[in-house]
């Protein structure tokens, strides 16, 4: 069981959550050209190693998180909050 | 084997008897006994037979590892094979049977094959059965499936029972700070050692007595020992599970555990479960789970009366069994010395063949004082006596090799050929144990940070150094966690005051042996050999060839003597064999444990309406839609499934009809930026949707393809309602949040699924407004004017309930959909229903909502399959060529831009009277092969035609066929059907019913 | 090199077994091959074996990492069955099955593949209807299929729950007859064994550590036991796909590495004679019994994308759930291992055997659930692109570049997203 420090829930199992896919994937703008979609949708880096990836806190707090965790051993590095808005709120409560 | 209960000692309660039955016949035992104890105090050797060649197998340990002593216990429905019998706990009534064996174990027809075991070497079966004998004559797998039948029926060990399993299992769930696994020596100290640091500890233990080795050594002292240490666990709150075995560790510190119950306390307690399954979260784990001793390969070395020496010294001091009069004892290494010393003790002649040629003098000495022979540089070299050993052959070392040195008789041979740790847990973590040399095992090799393995699991050999180790585990483990602990020194790795010889195999030249190295698949010395000369050389090509290691025991038993064995014939080390892997779980866990309660009817939740017991009241009867139940008809008295949805969908047509649509996905869309946000998921434009309105919206994957569509209601400028399909209702929610989220944190929108939190009915058909008029506060916000096509009204039933409806329609005819909040589902049946039923209404289900969506060709999720555009449904002139939206982009893709594409279609049968299936292949007449021209996804009699008809896709859509003749292959189910392509649009096209 | 055939069995048996050589030759790698097989899976050795024995080359190499079947080949749950039914998947994988059906005679190397059918339970009517459309499609090109009702599914398969409390209630099955199950081992060593026997090398540890590249070709490989030339070179590497292209400095893939877990019970007498397999209610379950009489199944990828071969508990916890949801009477059988593979799954569930960016260098990947049934025909088929410097027109589609042409082969339906292609 791989377990998931959610920062508004605490530390869970995963399968509280659903895995999203790679995190990195930046997602052109809705004009953007074929070959940025065709990247962003159809391109994978897949990482050996660590990778920032989104989890989706399904069945808790509903938020998307970034996690950075090793595919090889399944360490978890880092969990953030997807929106940057809320992490910053979360890091800078004032 | 001439085993005998002792009339005192042993761990086990001499006034509590118990009555067992074995093959039928009716045995007495103690508390406190294994089955394997029990009937070893009864004189049983013989209680199983091997996997390939059936031959006859007795007790060979006592403990977890035993590849002798398989049985199966209860019977009918609880009849559970493969029960080692060393680990079955004795209860009143047990009923234990031998299995792999006709008629009986004891006389078993199956071990002719012994007869041709020379015929039968590692992989014989890869080399032939593939055709007609004896050179394979023939092709394809004729030949093999018939040879199959009989390999099936000869393979596999006890048999399951056919019936389901009545007893109750569950899953658990706990934290601790500290799990221990083992509670003998080395787990009991750690334990104690962390419980004292202020932690909090379980500590587990697969025995049903706690203790480990304490409770195989003799006398008083370790009695004492061991009820000192208990006392101290519990006055210390450890949370102490006997009879439950960490099967697995996982990531992050997560173990799973198996817990036994008693099952003389099930038997008495109905409501308690025959096992619990417990996913336990630790954040340190001490693995104290102890090292099992090995056996040597020689000849024969699988006759029953051949077992390990620590397990003789169990049966001993544990269970007061004497197991045999005459005994040999066979080993390489000082631990052997132990039991010999007590077993003379006890009274047993005991001769002691270390193959050392060296021996361990202070140890000769106090074995020799109470009698017992030793020889060096000698070992078994093969044992005689088919059912039950009655002499053994032994072989001296020349200094370069063993040669042949007589016989002797005896009726036990007790082996010691080492000891194996038990990395097991650490190497479900995928931690590759490391060979040492010195010790003649694998270690567990360097951890992750927050496991620690302690005591003879660390390869740490004397009880007083095993303590010690589990307080330096145990303290080990406080201070990662910021406790305080004491600074102990780590005991090193051994600890014998004589080297180990390193001994595997024991063979002369010129001799032919059958010298086991697993000797539940019967895999030899020989079948290594084999193995090497075909090239399988490594370790997992070694195991998968000969099956070494793969038997219920998974490879506790001969997985090192085979590696030792290869790296023999490779002339290489074993460090340079390669390492041994071992899978959870550590032993085997039940399937029913694993599921607990999630079984029957409750594998898997079922979602119903909060109408669905009113819809039970008035008559329907149900179908599965995913994890919802849902009306499927409400048939009157005698109609049948096709008469009553006839009837429903022309009542509706005609009249009015009621349908639940509470499963439909519901989200409420909320903020500054909602009207900007739906603009932006949806194909269609929804910038200027008004407040009061409601609009059908599809939207697309990233991808282009249709992902779900639905209506969206605008109840106020910031505040939508959006309304999915069933079957995506929770994908799309999440979705949004996705987007929201991540893609376009900068909107200012708030989803909510409120699909729990309202209720819905869908009111359909040209009275459908009277109904509404009937039921709502003031009649005049449902009049057309006020609540036209696609509007929306919130208001309030005459009962106050508040409401929200819109008008709109699936069907094709006027129609509206009435939600009020979930709780007040049943009021507004009753009330819409006491409208509607005068007015000749009727209540409709899935059925007929099928019927009435295909004659107006309305798509749904059997349509939209995930690989179908919007142009494909034909509703291409919603993706809006004026902005962008998701999947706007690669939508574009020029194969999924291509006229040809199969297009929404509707079809009807040439002959009126003739039907067709949904999930059929649309063929040209002149070419029914291949994957034709399209496909049918619905079919329904159609009241409004009078006749079937059906939805489906085409190649270049209804304009390309017309006027052709088109066949409908149903090639599994029955007859081809020629048809005719019409436009999907089969039942008003025009559209004018649904504005009434 | 001895014949396998009952014969040679016996007259081993009366000699102690000496007559048995090794299987395949322990070789020293060459400098230089005309076409460099990476992957010593079922996949890179029946490359091999197809170019020498039907492309009659001559100097061909595989390399494989560790030892030949360590990856998929040897975890997966061994089901073959060729009921796909997208236009080229059906073809290929008709032609895979076909390719299986004489196997064991065509490698000398019994490979157990055992034709015990494939049932796939049906719990709706819609669920009729949808497996309809693909069974119909299998009948129509050319395969086996059929639709059995409760009665004649109960008389083949007399212990499954059928039992009115039943969550999802069993209405029928569609099965494939020929489908069935393999021993897996034995298809690399008979792979092994036959290209050996047409001189192939075959090269145990030897990783590729780096790739050589010359402006648009690829010229040679960097690996643990020196450097290796290649007239022409194909990755055949499953999960690891993506580390080989990085290497290659060909930039990213539409394929992620899953991973996928195994199970096995204890050794049972014969309790099921088919491949039963189920989808309903958001799961996903396959069970059969090997030869042996283990209980063999499995069901769901872990969902998180992983390279470590070892699963977790709630995978455990659902097949369990799904194996008693169907054969209650399973109750107290133990589960006796679980492992787990890494699983080259792709944008659209589908493979590809397609020529690259670089001229010479050719890739054979995505092969998500389907890679051992489709060992055989991935064999032929790259073979025959790599002999021919051209894809099959059965595999004309399967190339890197259809989702920019926006072909998508997706069988299921479930769009671009990999852990959804189980």
């Amino acid at each position: 069981m791989i377990r998931i420090n959610c920062p508004y829930c605490g530390e869970r199992d995963h399968s509280e959550f659903t895995y999203g896919g790679d995190g990195s994937v930046k997602y052109p703008a809705l004009d953007a050209s074929m070959e940025d979609w065709l990247q962003a949708v159809f391109q994978r880096e897949n990482i050996r190693g660590v990778q920032t990836e989104s989890w989706h806190h399904v069945n808790g707090c509903r938020m998307w998180l970034l996690v950075e965790r090793d595919t090889m051993t399944h360490e978890i590095h880092s969990v953030r909050v997807a929106h940057p808005g809320l992490q910053q709120a979360l890091e800078d409560p004032s | 084997m001439t085993a005998r209960r002792l009339d005192a000692g042993g761990r086990i309660d001499r006034s509590h008897s118990l009555k067992f039955n074995w093959d039928g016949r009716l045995l007495r035992g103690f508390q406190g006994d294994t089955l394997a104890s029990a009937l070893m105090a009864n004189g049983e050797n013989l209680i199983g037979r091997s996997f390939k060649y059936h031959r006859p197998r007795g007790i060979m340990s006592a403990g977890v590892e035993e590849s002798g002593a398989l049985v199966t216990v209860g019977a009918g429905a609880k009849r559970d094979a493969n029960v080692k019998a060393t680990t079955c706990e004795l209860f009143d009534g047990l009923a234990a049977s031998g299995q792999n064996a006709w008629p009986n174990v004891r006389h078993d027809l199956g071990a002719v094959s012994n007869l041709f075991s020379r015929f039968l070497a590692a992989g014989f079966y890869y080399k032939t059965f593939m055709g007609l004998p004896p050179f394979e004559w023939g092709q394809g797998t004729g030949w093999w499936m018939k040879y199959e039948k009989i390999i099936r029926r000869a393979a596999g060990m006890g048999t399951a029972s056919r019936e389901p399993d009545p007893d109750a299992y569950e899953h658990a769930h706990a934290f601790c700070d500290v799990l221990v696994v083992g509670a003998g020596p080395a787990g009991i100290s750690a334990a104690l050692t962390a419980v004292w640091a202020g932690l909090d500890v379980v500590l587990v233990e697969q025995d049903f007595e706690p203790g480990g080795d304490y409770l195989n050594q003799a006398g008083p002292d370790a009695d004492a020992t061991r009820a000192k240490l208990l006392a101290e666990i519990v006055d210390a709150d450890v949370r102490v599970m006997t009879r439950t075995t960490a099967f697995g560790l996982y990531d992050h510190g997560v173990a799973g555990l198996l817990e036994r119950l008693p099952d003389q306390q099930i038997q008495n307690n109905k409501y308690l479960p025959r096992q619990r399954f417990w996913t336990l979260r630790a954040k340190q784990i001490i693995v104290a789970a102890g090292a099992l001793e090995r056996h040597i390969a020689f000849g024969n070395n699988d006759t029953p009366g051949v077992m390990t020496a620590a397990a003789a010294r169990t049966y001993l001091n544990r269970f007061g069994v004497l197991p045999g009069k005459q005994i040999i004892l066979s080993t390489n290494n000082d631990s052997a010395y132990g039991p010999a010393l007590d077993l003379a003790t006890a009274g047993a002649s005991v001769h002691l063949l270390d193959a050392r040629p060296d021996l361990p003098v202070d140890l000769v000495n106090t074995v020799a004082a109470s009698g017992v022979r030793v020889t060096s540089g000698t070992a078994a070299l093969k044992a005689v006596g088919g059912k039950q050993i009655t002499r053994l052959e032994t072989a001296a070392w020349t200094g370069t090799g063993w040669q042949s040195a007589g016989s002797e008789n005896c009726d036990l041979v007790l082996v010691s050929g080492g000891w194996s740790p038990v990395v097991n847990l650490a190497s479900h973590l995928s931690t590759k144990p490391v060979w040492d040399q010195d010790n003649c095992c694998f270690l567990p090799g360097e951890t992750a940070a927050h496991i620690h393995m302690a005591g003879s699991a660390a390869g740490i050999w004397q009880t007083r150094d095993c303590e010690t180790s589990g307080r330096v585990a145990g303290a080990a483990a406080a201070k990662a966690l910021g406790k305080t602990a004491p600074d102990i020194s780590k005991p090193e790795v051994g600890g014998w005051s004589h080297a180990i010889s390193p001994l595997y195999e024991v063979t002369v030249p010129g001799k032919k042996l059958k010298s086991f190295v697993d000797p539940q698949h019967d895999v030899t010395a020989d079948d290594v050999r084999l193995a090497h000369q075909e090239g399988f050389v490594s370790v997992e090509h070694l195991k998968r060839y000969t099956t070494l290691g793969m038997a219920t025991d998974q490879g506790k038993m001969g997985n090192v003597i085979g590696m030792a064995l290869m790296g023999e014939a490779l002339g290489k080390d074993i460090s340079d064999v390669g390492t041994t892997t071992f899978r959870p779980p550590y032993t085997p866990v039940s399937l029913g444990a694993l599921t607990g309660r999630n079984k029957g009817d409750h594998f898997r939740p079922l979602r119903r309406t909060p109408m669905d017991k009113w819809n039970l009241d008035n008559g329907a009867t149900m179908t599965e839609a995913g994890l919802w139940r849902r009306p499927w008809y409400f048939a009157r008295s005698g109609e049948t499934i096709k008469e009553a949805y006839i009837r429903e969908t022309t009542t509706t047509r005609h009249d009015v009809g009621l349908c639940d649509v509470t499963s439909l996905g519901k989200i409420a869309v909320q903020g500054p930026d909602a009207t900007e946000f739906l603009n932006r998921i949806y194909t269609n434009p929804f910038a200027k949707l008004p407040v009061g309105k409601a609009r059908y919206g599809i939207m697309l994957r990233d991808d282009g393809i249709v992902m779900d569509d639905g209506t969206t209601w605008r109840l106020s400028e910031t505040d939508y309602f959006m309304t999915t399909t069933t079957a995506h209702a929770a994908k799309v929610m999440v979705w949004l949040e996705e987007l929201l989220q991540m893609r376009w944190p900068d909107l200012k929108v708030h989803v909510t699924s409120v699909s729990e939190q309202w209720a819905g009915c869908a009111v359909v058909g040209p009275k459908s407004r009277a109904v509404l008029e009937a039921c709502v506060e003031d009649a005049a916000l449902v009049s057309n004017d006020n609540l036209p096509f696609m509007g929306v009204v919130e208001t309030r039933l005459k009962n106050g309930i508040p409401c929200r409806i819109a008008r709109i329609s699936f069907s094709g005819e006027m129609a509206s959909e009435v939600y009020v909040p979930s709780d007040y589902a049943p009021a507004m049946m009753d009330m819409l229903w006491q409208a509607a039923k005068p007015l000749g209404g009727c209540l409709y289900g899935m059925e007929a909502l099928g019927a009435l969506r295909i004659e107006k060709g309305h798509v749904t999720g059997t349509e939209l399959d995930g690989r179908v555009t919007i142009d494909d449904a034909g509703l291409g002139k919603m993706a809006s060529p004026n902005k962008h939206f998701i999947g706007s982009v690669l939508r574009q893709r020029p194969a999924m831009m291509a006229q040809n594409r199969p297009r929404l279609v509707g079809i009807f049968p040439k002959d009126r009277d003739q039907t067709f299936n949904a999930g059929t292949i649309l063929c040209r007449a002149d070419e029914v092969s291949g994957h034709g021209e399209g496909w049918i996804t619905g079919v329904t009699y159609s009241p409004a035609f009078g006749h079937w008809i059906g939805i489906g896709f085409i190649t270049g859509g209804y304009q390309a066929w017309e006027g052709q003749t088109v066949v409908v292959a149903d090639p599994v189910r029955r007859e081809n059907v020629d048809v005719e392509i019409v436009s999907p649009h089969m039942y008003d096209p025009e559209g004018g019913r649904h504005h009434g | 090199m001895t014949r396998f055939s009952a014969w040679n069995v016996f007259r081993n048996g009366l000699s102690g077994q000496k007559g048995w050589d090794r299987q395949w030759r322990d070789v020293e790698p060459k400098a230089d091959y005309d076409v460099v097989i990476v992957g010593g899976g079922i996949h890179g050795l029946a490359t091999a074996y197809y170019l020498a024995k039907k492309h009659g080359l001559k100097n061909i190499a595989v390399l494989e990492k560790g030892w030949i079947g360590g990856g998929n080949a040897g975890r997966n749950t061994t089901i073959v069955r060729s009921n796909y039914f997208r236009p080229g998947n059906r073809e290929f994988y008709e032609h895979s099955l076909k390719l299986w059906e004489n196997l064991s005679h065509d490698l000398n190397y019994n490979v157990m593949f055992s034709q015990r059918g494939h049932v796939s339970l049906l719990h709706s009517p819609g669920a009729v209807d949808a497996a309809a459309r693909g069974y119909n499609t299998l009948r129509l090109t050319g395969s086996d299929a059929e639709i059995w009702g409760l009665e004649e599914l109960k008389q083949e398969i007399p212990h499954l729950n059928y039992a009115a409390n039943a969550r999802f209630p069993i209405l029928g099955a569609a099965v494939q007859r020929r489908a069935g199950t393999a021993r897996h081992d034995a298809v690399v060593w008979g792979y092994a064994r036959a290209a050996d026997q047409l001189g192939v090398d075959i090269i145990q540890n030897c990783e590729v550590l780096g790739v050589r590249r010359d402006q648009g070709r690829i010229t040679g490989l960097d690996t643990s036991r020196g450097a290796i030339g290649g007239s022409k070179i194909g990755f055949s590497v499953a999960g690891n796909t993506s580390r080989l292209w990085d290497m290659a400095g060909l930039g990213t893939l539409p394929i992620e590495s899953h991973k996928l877990q195994a199970f096995v019970t204890e050794p049972l007498k014969p309790l099921l004679d088919h491949v039963v397999v189920f989808g309903v209610g958001g799961t996903h379950f396959y069970i059969s019994q090997s030869d042996k009489g283990g209980m063999v199944f499995g069901g769901d990828l872990d969902w998180y994308k992983s390279y470590a071969q070892r699963g977790n508990l709630p995978i455990v916890q659902d097949v369990s759930e799904c194996a008693l949801s169907i054969l209650p009477c399973l109750g107290r059988v133990r589960l006796l291992r679980h492992w787990s593979g890494v699983c080259d799954m792709s944008m659209d569930g589908s493979h590809f055997i397609c020529k690259t960016p670089l001229d010479n260098l050719y890739l054979n990947a995505g092969w998500n659930y389907g890679g051992f049934k489709a060992g055989p025909g991935a064999g032929w088929f790259f073979a025959d692109l790599i002999a021919n410097d051209r894809p099959h027109e059965i595999v004309a589609e399967h190339d890197l570049k259809r989702f920019e042409r926006g072909y998508n082969i997706d069988e299921r339906g479930a769009g671009p997203d990999p852990k959804l292609h189980g």
